[in-house]
């Protein structure tokens, strides 16, 4: 296991790449060991859906259900390894000012919205089209197939002891954020969700930050 | 139409027994049936579609659309692409669970001990990562495909704190599952231990799987629990509509 690449008070300034990412946009990119990313929940209640990818293993994607049955919770905060579907470490929470992080919702699509809202809304814009805009453009050039279940960031989805499950207000607020290093050279693969359809967003998608520290090798 | 499926003759029977695996089409309309000749059975079931395999059984959107973490009588099993692939039609369990995957080949040689095939013939202890990998591999697919399956038979509850909770030996010997698929499919079922159960040894216990023919879910089944399931059946309907 890689130690933490970074002193705890590092700089923003000191930082390699700082954007802001609006709603309904993509981004997409490669972090290698030891490469610290932060994002950034500017407005609140945001969600920020998000996939990764073994670098050297394009296949071996996140896997929702073998990072939380190695932590036997499904939840993810501070500690938490995710891992891809051969069990293989992609990155590990450093840092995390919200607490809590989603792991089962996965990504809005056109399709799904049909289901979830009414056949009507196959129109709106979601997160499953600014992935595949991202991995259209972006190499290694990853296929629709390589979409798997992802991690949403800042979302709030509890469930019950009774197998309910919920989309409740998120617990994040303005500011908070979450880091990752990486523990492994791995592919992100991120989209800022433009969902419309969901009270738990007050129906106002917002901004976030995307901040990455780069250790130099 | 509820079918007494003792007075039907299945299409198809086969048995697996701890360890072993299953792959195979399955067209619209047909009905599967995965029986634990024990207890304490899991049996991890993945699904993609038949003819065009990037549509598959998406977790996320089956258990958000339906407000569950588990799967029961009259949940359907939802494609990525909002359409229904299966219709649980036949279930004497009451929870299937939908969130825990497999485990590798590492897990479970750390977990009941090193085993090859070199030194334990076939008695060495399968993992349900290799096996769906396999099965995958073997219907044109690769490792990349896989995504998170349902483990039937298995129960895991969680807390408030987002801990989650085996419960051992949870079905009982004899107990069902009839899966009616809504579209032509490539079921995949690996009979390998559910990843948080504690027992030791290797769990062992067969499965009959029996498929039966049946008709697709109309959607509008008063059964369907959700205007969601509701929706997603019409969009299978329509798909079928075009393609036929
Ligand atoms: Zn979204």
């Amino acid at each position: 296991m890689p130690s933490l690449a970074f002193d705890r008070d590092r700089d923003l300034v000191a930082a390699d790449t700082r954007l802001v990412l609006p709603s309904g946009e993509g981004f997409m990119c490669t972090l290698q060991l030891g490469d610290v990313l932060r994002i950034v929940d500017l407005e609140g209640n945001q969600a920020v859906d998000t996939l990764f990818f073994d670098a050297d293993r394009p296949y071996d994607h996140y896997s929702a259900a073998k990072t939380i049955a190695a932590q036997g919770n499904i939840y993810l905060t501070t500690g938490a390894v995710l891992l891809t579907e051969s069990g293989r470490p992609l990155v590990r929470i450093v840092e995390d000012t919200c607490g809590r992080h989603d792991t089962l919702g996965g990504a809005c699509s056109a399709q799904s919205n049909t289901v979830r809202y009414g056949h009507d809304k196959v129109h709106m814009h979601n997160c499953r089209d600014t992935f595949m805009l991202q991995i259209a453009m972006h190499e290694p050039r990853l296929a629709k197939r390589d979409l798997a279940p992802n991690v949403n960031f800042f979302m709030n989805v509890p469930v019950r002891p009774d197998g309910g499950l919920e989309f409740a207000d998120g617990i994040s607020g303005p500011g908070r954020y979450v880091e990752l290093e990486a523990m492994s050279r791995v592919i992100v693969l991120m989209s800022n969700c433009p969902q419309l359809n969901n009270p738990c967003n007050a129906y106002n998608p917002t901004p976030v930050e995307i901040v990455i520290w780069r250790r130099g090798v | 139409m509820s079918m007494a499926l003792s007075s039907f003759t299945p299409l198809y029977t086969l048995s697996i027994p701890a360890g072993g695996r299953f792959s195979m089409r399955i067209g619209r309309g047909k009905r599967l049936v995965v029986r634990a000749e024990g207890p304490g059975a899991n049996a991890a079931l993945w699904l993609y579609r038949a003819d065009h395999p990037a549509e598959r059984l998406n977790v996320p959107d089956t258990l958000k659309a339906q407000h569950t973490a588990k799967i029961s009588l009259f949940d359907v099993l939802m494609s990525d692409e909002g359409r229904a692939m299966a219709t649980v039609v036949h279930d004497t369990v009451g929870w299937h669970d939908p969130l825990s995957g497999v485990q590798t080949r590492a897990d479970v040689d750390k977990r009941y001990g090193e085993t090859n095939f070199q030194r334990h013939r076939n008695a060495m202890l399968r993992s349900g990562y290799e096996n769906a990998v396999k099965e995958l591999v073997r219907n044109g697919l690769d490792a990349g495909d896989l995504v998170p399956p349902v483990n039937l038979f298995s129960k895991v509850w969680c807390d408030e704190s987002g801990r989650m909770h085996f419960v051992s030996e949870f079905a009982p010997k004899g107990s069902e599952i009839g899966l009616r698929m809504e579209m032509d499919v490539i079921a995949i079922v690996s009979n390998t231990p559910h990843p948080l159960d504690p027992r030791r040894p290797y769990p062992s216990v067969p499965l009959t799987l029996s498929v039966y023919q049946d008709e697709p879910t109309d959607p509008r089944d008063p059964r369907l629990k959700t205007d969601e399931a509701r929706r997603a059946m019409e969009n299978t309907v329509w798909q079928y509509a075009l393609l036929r």
